[in-house]
């Protein structure tokens, strides 16, 4: 079994790993401030040059980007790769109904491909592991990144994407799958119809290995998963701005290793915007080294977390982020995908029979996630047959699923009985016990 | 035919399906001393709709929406039954005959005999039918 994908990368000492990130870094920052009008103006409005820049943690002076930027500049006005030199687009949700768009060059693919190949290595997959691929595949990332991933490192592809659950337990047994990336949720759930059905996957099958991720999870379901399923559990991180899932935790299970020559990772204070030491608890920033089509400089995505940086028992000197423990906005992640309130708002107001007010109920229901929504039936709509307020509903429900991408349950509530808020307000029950 | 005087006014009321949603509305009708003469709910997944006769369809409208409540008026006919196996069928087929349909329906046993309450498509086209058919209707007056 291969210890490391590329051990001259991984384990590289420390100082060598900086000496790399500082020149990637000045040259991405020299680049973008001759080519990409978006950051020339942004580091302009910071009243930094690139000749300002002249060691790591110079890094502090460039300007912050949110998702509010890619999604101001929908679709593609930040690309700094023309059409020509696109091989690839990947869509998420964006805060509002509109979504984000990533481009990928030729290049993008193969460094998105290359950090999976590495992360997939650490946890000791590679040649001869067949690897089931039960994230969806399309638009989200989670499927075709894992994909390629998996088939860098000489592994055998099941692409099965989500659902059909019965096929999936029975094809892990036919084709002898030895790993599984899925969202947390879904593994719960195949355990669970896949016990209905009578196979036993920790007798049954050659599971081994599961790369979970996409939504939050907590240790306590790691020790549930792997003693039920009798598998190892790592976490996988990554977002479609990144590129896609790009990190997983090693073998230690001690947080996800973010190699250093493509991402520069700090921990901000989400207030202030102050860098924070390693060890203290903040805002995950990143700063992707080598990326052509979508380049991202100190891209704060918004959830909280810690780093260590100290050399990982594996031996990699690459740093590690630690489980992520919240958000600094109001994102849900439901089933994997992630949905804002904002969009949910959005959808609404499309929508004359029901009211703006509405609240988000989020339950765990067996293993997977239930987003119930709460609106205000309006005077107007309201008819004293019941077909006609089904159809209200159904006609709510159809219109978020396909904003959302996620299946919604709508409850039509009185008028005037949800919560009204002055400022900023609580519109999300989440009773899901991670 | 004068049919207008058996057109009676019906209140409608949206309400969520939990515990105390039925209590809050009988409680303001009672308040302003409206009497509920016949009465249903029909419920579906999560709400339902309170359908109700009072003596004061107006002043119970006005009440239940001063208090927010999603209220409307809806025009159904009082039809009496005679109450003994078979009369519910007489009425039915009456209806159903002349091609009228019955959206719902709620019925009461009260003293002078069994009452029909029917909302349906063609309201005239029914209280034609059920007048050439001998059966009594009842007028809006005995409600409100």
């Amino acid at each position: 079994m291969m210890k490391s994908w590329d051990p001259r990368i991984e384990e590289m000492p420390k100082e060598d790993l900086q000496r790399m990130q500082y020149r990637l870094l000045k040259s991405l920052v020299y680049r973008l401030y001759s080519f990409s009008p978006f950051y020339h103006d942004r580091m302009r409005e910071q009243n930094v040059h690139p000749d300002d820049i002249r060691e790591l943690t110079d890094v502090k002076k460039l300007p912050f980007m949110f998702k509010r930027d890619l999604r101001d500049n929908y679709p593609d006005k930040i690309f700094t790769s023309t059409k020509d030199e696109l091989v690839r687009y990947h869509v998420s949700s964006g805060t509002t109904g509109k979504p984000t768009v990533v481009g990928y060059t030729q290049n993008d693919l193969n460094t998105w491909t290359t950090s999976l190949a590495r992360a997939l290595t650490s946890v000791g997959l590679g040649r001869g592991d067949v690897i089931q691929v039960s994230y969806g595949y399309g638009l989200f990332t989670g499927g075709l990144g894992m994909h390629y991933g998996a088939e860098r490192i000489g592994a055998t592809v099941l692409p099965t994407s989500v659902g059909n659950t019965e096929r999936q337990i029975e094809l892990m047994q036919d084709l002898g799958a030895t790993a599984i990336a899925c969202t947390p949720s879904y593994l719960l759930h195949i355990g669970e119809v896949a016990e209905k059905m009578g196979v036993d996957i920790k007798k049954d099958t050659e599971l081994r290995t599961g790369i979970l991720g996409a939504e939050p999870w907590t240790d306590r379901m790691r020790t549930r998963i792997e003693d039920w399923l009798g598998i190892k559990a790592y976490d996988i991180y990554g977002t479609s701005e990144l590129s896609g899932p790009m990190f997983t935790e090693c073998v230690e299970q001690k947080g996800f290793h973010v190699w250093s020559d493509i991402a520069l990772v700090e921990i901000i204070d989400p207030k202030t915007g102050e860098s924070l030491e390693s060890g203290q608890k903040g805002e995950l920033t990143i700063t992707i080294l080598q990326k052509e089509a979508l380049p991202m400089i100190r891209y704060r995505i918004g959830d909280i977390t810690t780093m260590d940086d100290e050399v990982c028992a594996c031996g990699r000197t690459h740093p590690r982020i630690q489980r992520i423990q919240g958000r600094v906005d109001d994102m849900l992640i439901i089933r994997g995908i992630n949905v804002f309130p904002s969009q949910i708002e959005y959808a609404l107001m499309a929508i004359p029979e029901v009211g703006q007010h509405f609240q988000i109920v989020v339950e765990r229901k067996g293993a997977l996630d239930d987003m119930l929504v709460r609106v205000e039936l309006t005077k107007e709509s309201f008819s004293d047959k019941i077909n006609d307020i089904i159809q209200v509903r159904q006609k709510v429900e159809h219109r978020l699923r396909n904003s959302l991408n996620v299946n919604v349950t709508v409850e039509l509530v009185e008028p005037g009985s949800l919560p009204r808020f002055e400022g900023k307000s609580k519109r999300v029950v989440d009773k899901r016990s991670l | 035919m004068d049919t207008q005087k058996f057109v009676i006014r019906q209140i409608s009321i949206f309400s969520e399906n939990r515990p105390g949603r039925l209590a809050a509305i009988a409680h303001a009708l009672g308040e302003e001393n409206i009497n509920i003469l016949a009465f249903s709910i029909a419920e579906a997944n999560g709400f339902g709709v309170v359908r109700a006769l009072v003596d004061y369809p107006e002043k119970a409208h006005d009440k239940l929406f001063s208090l927010g409540y999603n209220v409307a008026f809806t025009d159904v006919i009082a039809v009496r039954m005679k109450d003994q196996p078979g009369g519910l069928y007489e009425v039915a087929k009456v209806l159903g005959d002349a091609g009228v349909n019955i959206e719902y329906s709620y019925a009461y046993s009260g003293k002078e005999g069994a009452v029909l309450i029917l909302r349906v498509d063609q309201v005239d086209e029914a209280i034609k039918k059920i007048k050439n058919s001998g059966a009594t209707l009842l007028e809006r007056s005995v409600f409100h």
